[in-house]
């Protein structure tokens, strides 16, 4: 048995804010940025080879659970970052839609690979040439397959976005227009 | 059972139906006439030649054919003797239509709409003849070399990235 005490880390970096004696004051979003910024909750989309790699990257060499994204939930309810692993084809595309409509907000899109980016090497009749021709992305990871490091480095970018994005942006008018051209409503 | 016995039977049946026949690697191949392949296909299932058991139904294009562009190939099967024949029927670009075999095998039915689907050949008499594979809403027929494969679906992509 180890005698290693779990060590409680003091010195995580706080929010920008206000300090004094026993008070510390700072933007609600901050706070908010923060909260989802560690407690993303993936929906693994996975439809191929990208797919296996992104299961590499939950095992335990990888570990996406030091993210907080200890939960993969297969389905829409309470997930909020969408990880789009594969080849999407045209008659999937709806579903992979369908999906996302049912995601609440706020929600972060992972296009992972060069499949679910641009069609990757798949230039036909069947294949949908990037799932941002039906949806919003946030972060493309590159990739044929990616590497597991790469899936990581993609959720840290959308951990960065959801830390620094207001909490009014998905009230903007300009996210509501986003989400008119792809004829998906809030 | 033999190539020569069952060309020679068809054609006894049939005087006036096969076009053509050959033999590329063994296996018995004619070309009938494209109203006549209902009833050649229904003699061979329910004659003593027992050839009853449906391979595949498949389409085919020749662009530079203009009489024969469109075509349909059966394969057929003897289970018994382990007997197979090849049957091709052609048509010209309008009125791609031939008979339905759903009548004779139910099996004919995912083929043939899956035929329809990729070139477009309507068979007279199927009970649902749309698309199974595609999206509904595709608005071409993938198998027919009438567009750019590559260019036809990419908007955004660098050629030089993927080494053409």
């Amino acid at each position: 048995m180890s005698d290693q005490k779990p060590i409680i880390r003091t010195d995580a970096p706080a929010p920008d804010g206000f300090e004094g004696e026993g008070f510390f004051a700072t933007k609600l979003s901050s706070v908010i940025g923060m909260a989802r910024k560690f407690s993303l909750w993936p929906l693994p989309f996975a439809t191929s080879c990208c797919g296996i790699e992104f299961m590499a990257t939950l095992n335990p060499t990888y570990d996406a659970s030091r993210f907080g994204m200890e939960r993969n939930s297969f389905s829409p309810r309470q997930a909020d970052m969408l990880m789009v692993c594969g080849t999407i084809s045209k008659k999937l595309g709806p579903v992979l839609k369908e999906v996302y409509t049912q995601m609440a907000e706020p929600k972060w899109v992972v296009a992972v690979g060069a499949c679910a980016s641009s069609g990757g090497i798949f230039d036909t009749y069947s294949v949908l040439q990037g799932i941002d021709k039906i949806i919003p992305v946030d972060v493309y990871v590159p990739g044929c397959p990616p590497r597991p490091e790469q899936i990581i480095e993609g959720v840290m970018q959308v951990q960065a976005l959801a830390e620094s994005e207001s909490i009014r942006r998905r009230d903007m008018p300009e996210y509501q227009n986003l989400l008119d051209s792809y004829n998906i409503s809030n | 059972m033999t190539n020569e016995f069952v060309l020679e039977a068809i054609t006894r049946e049939f005087p006036e139906t096969v076009i053509s026949s050959s033999e590329p690697y063994g296996m018995l191949t004619i070309e009938v006439k494209k109203d006549d392949i209902k009833k050649v296909i229904h003699y061979l299932k329910d004659s003593s030649l027992e050839i009853n058991f449906l391979t595949d139904i498949c389409g085919i294009h020749y662009p530079e054919f203009p009489d024969k562009e469109i075509g349909v190939v059966y394969h057929l099967h003897n289970m018994v003797a382990n007997f197979r024949i090849r049957l091709k029927v052609f048509m010209p670009r309008e009125n791609i239509e031939v008979d339905s075999l759903t009548e004779l095998y139910a099996g004919a039915n995912w083929m043939e709409r899956e035929t329809f689907d990729f070139y477009g050949i309507k068979f007279k008499g199927h009970p649902d003849l749309r698309a199974i594979l595609n999206m509904e809403d595709l608005g071409y027929h993938p198998m027919l070399k009438e567009y750019r494969l590559e260019d036809g679906t990419r908007t955004d992509k660098n050629d030089s990235m993927f080494g053409r």
